[in-house]
């Protein structure tokens, strides 16, 4: 390599002065893009509002043609899909006819409850919580590599969506708004390194903190000393802090290690093709300044 | 012969398709694909045509094309402003340093060389992400989108080269 680059230099200087003096400009020219470089990181790290807004414009822009280049990749999935389920089917079946009887069951237990729980709420003069509002929307891009989990999804502020709110699909939490533009808006996954939400492992009532890592897997923190919890756990979010309601489901607990308690999210983030932006109504802390410091800015 | 208005038209349209293509390919890897654990390991396209462009064509595709496709997969892939476009810039600014040693090398050596080029790259993206959020991730996913990237190379080196010769020939 060192021949190589003294012969390189060689090359360079025989080929005349103007070569030379275009290399020197380029020197300055890359040291100048490195620094530029550095200096929006700063910028990024001092002042989010700004960096958002250009973000949020840029996937704005972006956000017609990532809409329609997911949809035929979304169709051409459904398809892999559905013939690689023709060969399920008949196992499927049967297995869904004993879940059905199972759940016609739980349904019938449900109903008797559900009428049980109306009328003592009626004897206790109980104030029911608000609908919540919601805006589906389409998953159009899904890549932040190894170091980001967010998504872009096709809603925006037009739509009424607003930051800090709760992204969920059937299975669960997804995540919450992160970024918001006027046609796309960005959802941090409940994995991404900055996503603090806090939960409660269903079976004992314990409260934590659910922190994403970037793995797959994110993890319980500020677990209560001598807290318990076993592996199938159901975690669901605890609606303190004031950004979501209680009770969405969040995950299970997957792995036990010393002192660290793994969950599985029960959203998958390679099903994700519609989800649901929910408007609980709640202004939460996590509208402005945790939501700040879960972007990784100290304030 | 002096070129008619739509002959220097169609050369500067073509000689502006390594950027336009390098910009595609920042959009196209942020698409959906719905594959199982695929998102957090796909291959960084834009990375493979910086690398390829810089060697071949690096005329039509400057240090500050290089810096604008990292700002564009900054804003959309939601790393922190600067990373990527620091990134590329530094691949760059490197490929360019070796190009009398990458002109008519064999595709295996060039292939050789993106290995070398993306595992610098992904050292430098992981270390930035460190610093900038003050956290120490896992390297795993990192490691195993670095294989998927070289090993996604190939494909995209190959379409990158019929598109030159085919489309940049007279450019």
């Amino acid at each position: 390599m060192g021949i190589a680059s003294v012969k390189n230099r060689k090359h360079a200087s025989l080929h005349g002065l103007t070569q030379h003096g275009m290399g020197v400009a380029n020197r300055f020219g890359y040291l100048g893009l490195v620094l530029a470089a550095f200096a929006l990181m700063m910028m990024g790290k001092a002042d989010l509002t700004v960096m958002e807004r250009v973000r949020a414009s840029v996937s704005d822009a972006a956000a017609p043609v990532l809409d329609a280049l997911s949809r035929p990749v979304a169709s051409l999935d459904r398809v892999v899909d559905e013939i690689a389920l023709m060969d399920e089917l008949r196992r499927e079946n049967v297995r869904l006819r004993e879940e059905n009887q199972h759940l016609l069951e739980w349904q019938s237990a449900a109903r008797k409850l559900s009428a049980e729980n109306q009328n003592l709420k009626s004897q206790l003069n109980f104030a029911p919580d608000a609908e919540p509002g919601f805006v589906t929307a389409r998953v159009i891009a899904d890549t932040g590599g190894a170091f980001v989990h967010s998504i872009l999804v096709s809603a925006g502020a037009r739509d009424g969506v607003a930051k800090g709110q709760a992204v969920v699909t059937g299975d669960g939490l997804v995540g919450r708004v992160h970024a918001v533009g006027t046609r796309s808006v960005r959802v941090l996954l409940v994995t991404d390194l900055n996503s603090r939400i806090p939960v409660i492992i269903e079976a004992t009532r314990t409260r934590a903190i659910l922190a994403g890592d970037n793995s797959e897997r994110p993890r319980l923190i500020h677990l209560p000393p001598g807290a318990t919890a076993s592996i199938g756990d159901r975690v669901v979010t605890s609606g303190h802090g004031g950004a979501f309601p209680p009770g969405i489901p969040v995950g299970v607990v997957a792995q036990i290690g010393d002192g660290s308690v793994l969950i599985k999210p029960y959203a998958q983030r390679d099903r994700l093709e519609f989800v649901r932006i929910v408007d609980y109504g709640l202004k939460g802390i996590l509208d402005s300044s945790s939501a700040a410091e879960g972007a990784g800015v100290s304030q | 012969m002096k070129p008619t208005f739509l002959q220097r038209l169609d050369v500067i349209v073509r000689s502006m398709t390594p950027f336009i293509l390098t910009l595609t390919f920042v959009v196209l890897a942020q698409v959906p694909l719905h594959i199982p654990g695929f998102a957090q390991v796909a291959p960084i396209l834009p990375l493979m045509a910086v690398y390829h462009w810089t060697i071949y064509r690096p005329d039509l595709l400057p240090s500050m094309a290089a810096f604008f496709a990292g700002l564009l997969h900054d804003a959309l892939s939601g790393m922190p402003f600067g990373v990527n476009a620091a990134v590329f810039v530094i691949v760059h600014m490197v490929v360019m340093s070796q190009q009398v040693f990458f002109q008519g090398k064999s595709f295996l050596v060039i292939w050789l060389g993106f290995s070398l080029v993306a595992s610098g790259a992904m050292v430098l993206t992981w270390l930035l992400n460190a610093l900038f959020f003050a956290v120490i991730t896992s390297v795993e996913a990192a490691f195993v989108q670095y294989l998927v990237t070289v090993g996604a190379f190939p494909i995209l080196a190959w379409l990158l080269t019929r598109w030159q010769r085919s489309i940049l020939s007279q450019v």
